[in-house]
C-alpha cells in the first residue's frame, strides 16, 4: 500500500508529474525504436553532465559529476521515454545550445560556473512560467486523457503540449542523482538494514533525510 | 499414461498462499501430497537476487523501459512493473486474455505465486460480512458463519505470524498476534484526534501485517529487518510466504513431492462415479501432456486459473465445465475497488523523524453502513495509509537551481499524510469471465475473456471514499486536505475473486460449504474464487483459514470413505 501511494505521489520539485511516467504516456503512443543506437554522443554527455552539475553542484557533498549523472541521463532517455518525449530532449540539447550562444556567444561548456548558473537559473524560471501555462489547461488534458484510456472509445488520442525541455531535464537530474549510490549514501542518509522502527526519531535541522 | 508413480493421495493446482496452505495441511495429516506449480522453481532465499539490491543496482534505478512496457500492457498500468520484480509477474505474451472490458491481470506464475509478491494486510472477515448477502437480498447467502472460520483464523495466525494489535473492534475481529509494528508520532496523534472528533465511532490503527516481529526459531524465520523490501523475498523469512512458511514444513513431512513447469489443462472426471480420478498437465517446457491421479484435488491455481481449469474440465458431461450446472462459474467477479482517498499537509513536528521503513502503516476500518450508519449504497470500505516527511521529490517551488536547492533537498520537508480506501465490490452475474476458445496461449490453450465492470453501488461508494477521507483529515486538523477519485480498473486490487462461490444450493453455487465441488466432492476450491462476497478488508488470510479448515474436512471425510 505505501508502495502503492508513493508511486502515484512522485511529483519531483518542478511542480509536475514525472515526465516519462504513465500520467504523461497517456496521450501518447509512438513506442521508441527499440534497441535503436544511442541518441547521444560523447560530447552530448559531456554536455548532460555539466547541466546536472550545475542543478546539483559539488557543495561539502558530491555533485552530479562525482554521480555519474550525464552518462545515466543518457541511459534513461534512451531506454525509458517514448520517441515524442525523446524529441523533447534531443531538441531541448540543441535549443539549450543555442541559447548559451544568444546569451553569451560561447558554447555552453566554455561558459564559467557562474554563468552556467545564472544561465540555468533564467531558463528554470521560463520553464515554470510555462508549465503554469500547462496546468491552466490541465482540465481539459485530463478529459482527453481519461478518453484515451478507457478501451471502449475509439482513440481520440491527443498528445500534451510539451512541457518545457528545462523541466525535463531537471526532473531527470534530481532522479538519477538521489537514486545514485553517491547521492543516496553520501548525501542523503542510508540505511540497508535498519533492524528496528522507530515513530518518534529527534530531529535537528541539517540533519539528513533517508534516501529510501 | 497413468503409472503407479503417477498416483498421489491429493493433489494440489498451484503452489500460492492457499496452494501453500493445501500441500502444509495435507501433508502435516500424512497424505502423500503432489504440488503442482505452472511456473519455474524459485528456492527460498537463495534465488531472492534482488534482495539486498538498491536503486542504483539497476541498469535504469529500477525504471520500467520503453520495452518493458511494450511488453507488458496490462502490467504497465500500475505499479508492479518495474526492474525490481521484472521476470515475477506472468509474461503477456505467452498468456494472454481478452479484454472485453478493461481488465488488470498480475499474475505470478512461480513457485510461491503471489505469496512472495502480496501486500502482507492480514484482516479477518466480521460476522455481519458472513450475514449481509442473506440480510440484504443480495447475491447468495454464506454457507458458514465466522463462528465456522473463528478457529481456523487463530491457526492460521499463530502460524503465519501477524503483527497487531487486538484493538476490540466489532468491525475488524481480533485475532492471535505479534507485537504490532509501530505507528509514528504524527499518527499516533491524529488517532487520538480522530477518537475524539467522531465520538470513538472512526478508528485509526495500526496496520495488521503478515510480517514477524518476532523471531520465530521453529520455522527459521527472523524478525523483520525494516528494509521494506518484501516483494524481492526476504532472505530473514520474515514476511509470510510459500518459501518461508508453508513450503518447508510441507517438505519436512517428506510426504511433498513438487513439480514445477506442470500448467494442468484440466480435472479428469469419471462420469460413473461422479468423482474427478486426477488432473492432466502439459509440461511447459516439453510440451509433453502427462496424468497424475488421485484421490482428492485441491484447485489453489488463482481465482481465475482455478475457475479455468473447471471451465475447461468434464466438457462432455457439462458443456460450461464442471462446476458449470449452477450458471456460477466464473460469474460474480468481484475485487476491492481502490484510489480513491485524500492526502495533507501535517503542521510542524519538526523536530521528530523516523527511522527504519515499515513494510505497512495504518489501517482505518471501515465506518459506512456499520452500526447506526447508513448510505444509499450498501457495504463499505476501509483505508490504509502513512504519514511521513517529504523526501527530495518534493515540489520545491520557491527554489530554482544550485547548492540552495541541494542543501534543502538534502533535508526531510514537511510532514504529509495520506490514505486509500479499499472498498467492497458486490457479486453481480453480468460481472464474468469466460474461455475464449478464438484465442491461445503459447501451448495452444485457450484464454479467459473478462468481462467487468463496477456497478453503481460501488461508484456511489467511491464518492464517499474520497469526501470521508477529506473529512477525516480535516477533523484532525490536517492542513491543505487533498481528495482523489482516480482511475480504477477491475483487477487491480489484485484481489480478485468470485468466480466459483460457495454456496448452499447446487443449482446457485459452485461449491458447497467445506469448499467442494458440488458436482465431484473430491474436487476442493480455496483460493479467491470461493468468496461469496468480498468484505472490504484484504482477503489473503481467510483464504489460509478456508484452506486449512477444507484440508482438515477432507482428511476426515477420507479417512470415513466418504470420498
Amino acid at each position: 500500500m505505501e508502495r502503492r501511494e508513493l508511486l502515484k505521489m512522485i511529483a519531483a520539485a518542478t511542480g509536475m508529474a514525472f515526465v516519462g511516467g504513465e500520467v504523461w504516456a497517456a496521450g501518447l503512443t509512438a513506442p521508441a525504436a527499440a534497441g535503436s543506437k544511442s541518441l547521444f554522443s560523447a560530447s552530448d554527455i559531456a554536455l548532460l553532465d555539466e547541466i546536472a552539475e550545475t542543478i546539483l553542484p559539488k557543495t561539502t557533498t558530491p555533485g552530479a559529476k562525482d554521480a555519474g549523472c550525464g552518462a545515466q541521463m543518457a541511459v534513461q532517455i534512451n531506454d525509458c521515454y517514448n520517441a515524442t518525449e525523446q524529441g523533447w530532449f534531443v531538441d531541448g540539447l540543441k535549443q539549450l545550445r543555442a541559447r548559451s550562444q544568444q546569451d553569451y556567444k560561447l558554447d555552453f561548456m566554455q561558459l564559467s560556473k557562474e554563468q552556467r548558473h545564472q544561465l540555468l537559473v533564467k531558463l528554470d524560471a521560463e520553464a515554470k512560467v510555462r508549465n503554469v501555462q500547462l496546468q491552466s489547461n490541465d482540465s481539459t488534458n485530463v478529459t482527453t486523457k481519461k478518453k484515451a484510456g478507457d478501451k471502449n472509445q475509439p482513440a481520440a488520442v491527443v498528445a500534451p503540449s510539451a512541457p518545457h525541455y528545462f523541466t525535463l531535464l531537471k526532473q531527470l537530474t534530481l532522479f538519477v542523482f538521489f537514486t545514485s549510490k553517491v547521492g543516496a549514501t553520501e548525501v542523503l542518509r542510508y540505511s540497508a538494514i535498519p533492524g528496528k522502527y522507530d515513530g518518534n526519531l529527534p530531529y535537528k535541522k541539517g540533519d539528513r533525510a533517508w534516501a529510501t | 499414461m497413468t503409472t503407479a508413480t503417477n498416483h498421489y493421495d491429493a493433489i494440489v493446482v498451484g503452489s500460492g498462499i492457499s496452494g501453500g496452505w493445501a500441500a502444509k495441511e495435507l501433508t502435516e495429516k500424512g497424505l502423500k501430497v503432489l504440488l503442482l506449480e505452472r511456473g519455474r522453481n524459485i528456492e527460498h532465499i537463495k534465488d531472492y537476487t534482488n534482495a539486498f539490491k538498491e536503486a542504483w543496482d539497476y541498469p535504469h534505478r529500477d525504471r520500467p523501459t520503453e520495452q518493458m512496457k511494450q511488453d507488458y500492457p496490462a502490467l504497465k498500468r500500475d505499479y508492479p512493473l518495474n526492474e525490481s520484480t521484472f521476470g515475477m509477474w506472468a509474461n503477456e505474451k505467452e498468456n494472454p486474455y481478452v479484454e472485453k472490458k478493461r481488465f488488470d491481470w498480475y499474475r505470478g506464475y512461480h513457485m510461491g505465486g503471489r505469496s512472495l509478491l502480496w501486500g502482507r494486510q492480514s484482516y479477518r472477515l466480521n460476522e455481519a460480512d458472513f450475514e449481509a448477502n442473506a440480510k440484504e437480498g443480495v447475491a447468495v447467502d454464506w454457507p458458514i458463519r465466522y463462528a465456522d472460520l473463528a478457529p481456523w483464523y487463530d491457526y492460521v495466525e499463530r502460524f503465519a505470524g501477524i503483527a497487531g494489535n487486538r484493538d476490540g473492534l466489532d468491525v475488524l475481529p481480533d485475532g492471535q498476534y505479534l507485537p504490532a509494528i509501530d505507528l509514528n508520532i504524527v499518527e499516533k496523534d491524529v488517532a487520538a484526534r480522530i477518537k475524539k472528533a467522531f465520538g470513538g465511532s472512526r478508528h485509526l490503527i495500526c496496520g495488521r501485517t503478515a510480517n514477524i516481529t518476532k523471531p520465530m526459531p521453529e520455522q527459521n524465520r527472523v524478525n523483520c529487518q525494516y528494509r521494506s523490501k518484501c516483494w524481492l523475498g526476504c532472505p530473514f523469512g520474515a514476511y509470510f510466504s510459500t518459501q518461508s512458511s508453508t513450503l518447508p514444513v510441507a517438505m519436512k513431512t517428506g510426504n511433498l513431492t513438487v513439480r514445477p513447469y506442470s500448467i494442468v489443462t484440466q480435472v479428469l472426471y469419471d462420469k460413473d462415479k461422479k468423482r474427478a480420478r486426477g488432473v492432466e498437465v502439459i509440461d511447459s517446457e516439453t510440451n509433453q501432456t502427462v496424468e497424475f491421479t488421485s484421490k482428492i484435488i485441491f484447485l489453489n491455481a488463482s481465482s481465475f486459473n482455478s475457475t479455468w481449469i473447471l471451465m475447461n474440465s468434464a466438457t462432455d458431461v457439462w458443456e460450461g465445465g464442471l462446476g458449470s450446472s449452477s450458471n456460477a462459474l466464473g460469474r460474480n467477479v468481484m475485487d476491492h475497488h481502490l484510489n480513491a482517498g485524500a492526502w495533507g499537509e501535517v503542521e510542524g513536528y519538526q523536530d521528530t523523524y523516523y527511522s527504519g521503513r515499515r513494510p505497512t502503516g495504518f489501517y482505518v476500518p471501515r465506518f459506512r453502513n456499520w452500526g447506526s450508519d447508513k448510505r444509499d449504497y450498501l457495504r463499505g470500505f476501509g483505508y490504509q495509509g502513512a504519514a511521513s516527511r517529504e523526501n527530495w521529490r518534493r515540489d520545491v517551488a520557491e527554489l530554482s537551481i544550485g547548492a540552495d536547492l541541494k542543501a534543502a533537498l538534502t533535508e526531510p520537508g514537511r510532514w504529509t499524510i495520506g490514505m486509500g480506501g479499499f472498498g467492497e465490490m458486490l457479486p453481480h452475474h453480468d460481472n464474468r469471465i469466460f474461455l475464449d476458445r478464438t484465442v491461445k496461449d503459447k501451448w495452444g490453450l485457450p484464454v479467459l475473456a473478462m468481462d467487468v465492470e463496477l456497478k453503481d453501488n460501488e461508484i456511489r461508494m467511491r464518492k464517499d471514499m474520497m469526501n470521508d477521507a477529506m473529512e477525516f483529515f480535516e477533523k484532525a486538523g490536517i492542513k491543505n486536505v487533498q481528495g482523489y477519485n482516480g482511475d480504477y480498473g477491475p483487477g487491480m486490487g489484485i484481489h480478485e475473486m468470485g468466480t466459483a462461490r460457495m454456496g448452499r444450493d447446487p443449482k446457485t453455487s459452485v461449491l458447497n460449504g467445506n469448499n467442494q465441488v458440488w458436482d465431484a466432492p473430491n474436487v476442493f476450491v480455496t483460493d479467491g474464487a470461493c468468496m461469496t462476497s468480498a468484505s472490504c478488508v484484504n482477503p489473503s488470510l481467510t483464504y489460509m483459514a478456508l484452506t486449512a479448515r477444507a484440508a482438515n474436512f477432507a482428511v476426515e471425510a477420507l479417512k470415513k470413505g466418504e470420498l
